[in-house]
């Protein structure tokens, strides 16, 4: 991505003018932005004056073992928006994807970026790092792992993109193949922010940059790396079908009276209950609908392991191995210890009614 | 071990491992009773054993007068949480999908509200069964461990279930885990307990009425 001369000095305001985005729908941006990070609104002109003088950080992405699922959302899903200016704005010095450059010439703009902001550069992490074996994934002949631990050495903070990257993800599902591992479980030493989902909402990523540009800092974080303002509720305590969780109306089947009339989908294996993101408030594609709302349960996609969850389409109630086969072999034993015991106190009363010797007077006069 | 990881656990290889101790611990106790044999009665009989027996199953739900008039809250307050538990346990939705996996075939719910009420009235019951039971001049001294661990884990799996359904004070993932790890509890501790007496009521009631219908007198 080749800057404007003079474009890295550049005000993230000027910029956004520069690109002709009004007054208005920079603080109508602001404004939501602000509500979204679950801050008080008389903090809007501070994110406003933050964001209008902010200088645009230097931003690394780097895609490991994942499908670019997680940049397809984020470039697709809100090109024409603010978000995405926003996203211009920051300068994205190394991204296979959307980088022009390739070859050699993209690796030396790597090394350039982190030596020129030592320090102070963003690191986006998507796809896990397989530790198996170094060859399994690879870029400019660099592993993984290498090229994490150098670029993550000189980063401010870290943002893993995407349940790849935040928890290891699909590569990490059972049997997990290519000893696939998350950033954190790699990288220890510096601030890692989690942006899970297969994939994250782009809204979401946007807004913890909007954070990290504001602030300074990484927003308050859950006991999985998450950002509470976005990650703080589950899809169920936010579901508007959750009226009819509570009352006990389920679809039983995605055609059946229940699906149509727009009932709880637990029933189809719904993971909304123990799952965190922020899906049924921001919702997708600009705000249209979630999977949900499209009538589909939630898979878990935000959640650790949610690929090893014992099926998308069994609810949470039920248990994830045989159990139905476990208690017909258990059974089947122990009806066969149970009758071997039973047999062998016979047996043994059997015995001891044979040995059984009558005591006369006789005897006891021996 | 995340909250995910110890849900995954408790559906997983908790709940098989439960299941294991559960069935075997109750198919071999009751083999035990049964295969146990029963001295041949040499007199002659005068009435029916079987056909009594399986009448006193019945007749005994319904306690007589003197008996209700000497413990009517024991009765109440036990009837109450008995069939809390009933209702709790095998008329909740998401309760009767699990038992469907299981055994392959499903029945109608109740409402959740409904189960949710009969929770907090099972669970009021079960606390003045204890209260009952530790002030109680006579019963106080007839407490072991046993009765108080059979206690705690018949009420742990109703309190958990209701702190998880309302998603009290933490996160989603470890209640509900901590809901299922309390019904594995006492699905381990059930055959080795008094709890067994879930089947082994009606081995005695059969066997009491049986004795009767043999002598030919009234149960």
């Amino acid at each position: 991505m080749k800057d404007r001369p003079g474009a890295k000095d550049m005000t993230l305001g000027a910029a956004l003018r520069a690109r002709g985005v009004s007054r208005r729908s920079f603080l109508k941006f602001c404004a939501a932005t602000t509500s979204m990070m679950a801050l008080s609104p008389a903090m809007i002109p501070r994110v406003a004056q933050a964001l209008e003088q902010a200088r645009r950080p230097s931003v690394i992405w780097l895609s490991f073992q994942e499908c670019t699922g997680c940049t397809e959302s984020l470039t697709r899903s809100y090109a024409p928006t603010v978000e995405s200016l926003i996203f211009d704005a920051i300068s994205l010095d190394y991204h296979h994807t959307l980088q022009a450059a390739s070859g050699h010439a993209a690796e030396a703009a790597r090394v350039a970026a982190m030596e020129e902001n030592k320090g102070k550069y963003l690191l986006i992490v998507d796809g896990s790092i397989p530790l198996d074996n170094p060859g399994y994934s690879t870029i400019a002949g660099i592993s993984n792992l290498d090229m994490l631990q150098t670029t993550a050495a000189g980063a401010a903070a870290v943002i893993a993109i995407g349940t790849c990257a935040s928890y290891g993800g699909i590569p990490h599902a059972n049997p997990n193949p290519t000893g696939a591992v998350s950033v954190s479980d790699i990288i220890k030493d510096k601030p890692i922010i989690n942006v899970p989902g297969c994939p994250p909402i782009p809204v979401v990523i946007t807004g913890v940059l909007t954070h990290f540009l504001t602030f300074g800092s990484i927003p308050e974080l859950d006991d999985l790396g998450r950002p509470l303002a976005f990650f703080g509720k589950s899809i169920h305590d936010r579901c508007y079908r959750r009226p009819f969780y509570d009352k006990g109306l389920f679809a039983e089947t995605f055609d059946d009276e229940g699906a149509k009339k727009g009932w709880c989908l637990y029933k189809l294996g719904c993971k909304g209950p123990t799952t965190y993101n922020a899906c049924a408030t921001t919702k997708w594609n600009n705000g249209t609908s979630f999977p949900i709302e499209s009538g589909h349960p939630c898979l878990g996609c935000s959640e650790p392991d949610f690929w090893d969850g014992g099926g998308f389409y069994r609810s949470i109630s039920m248990p994830t191995s045989d159990i139905s086969r476990t208690v017909v072999y258990t059974a089947a034993a122990a009806a066969a210890v149970g009758a071997a015991a039973g047999a062998a106190s016979r047996y043994k009363k059997k015995a001891s009614k044979t040995a059984h010797t009558k005591v006369g007077v006789d005897d006891l006069e021996k | 071990m995340t909250e995910i990881e110890f849900l995954s656990w408790v559906r997983g290889p908790g709940f098989q491992i439960a299941s294991i101790v559960l069935v075997a611990g109750i198919i071999i106790r009751i083999a035990e009773i049964l295969l146990l044999g029963r001295a041949a009665n040499l007199a002659e009989p005068k009435g029916s054993e079987m056909g009594n027996g399986i009448r006193t199953i019945f007749t005994r739900s319904i306690p007589d007068a003197g008996t209700f008039r000497k413990s009517s809250f024991t009765l109440v307050a036990g009837y109450i949480f008995h069939i809390g538990l009933f209702v709790t346990i095998f008329l909740f939705a998401p309760h009767i999908l699990m038992f469907k996996d299981v055994v392959g075939f499903g029945w109608s719910s109740v409402p959740t509200p409904i189960v949710d009420a009969v929770t907090v009235v099972s669970i009021i019951a079960l606390l003045a069964v204890l209260v009952h039971r530790l002030t109680n001049k006579v019963l106080r001294f007839l407490n072991n461990f046993e009765d108080l661990l059979v206690w705690f884990v018949t009420i742990a799996p109703l309190v958990t279930g209701y702190i998880a359904f309302h998603r009290i004070g933490y996160t989603a993932p470890a209640l509900i885990g901590i809901h299922i790890l309390s019904v594995e509890f006492l699905m381990v501790v059930f055959p080795f307990t008094k709890l067994m007496h879930a089947f082994t009521i009606f081995i005695a009631r059969w066997y009491n009425g049986a004795i009767s219908g043999f002598r030919g007198v009234e149960s």
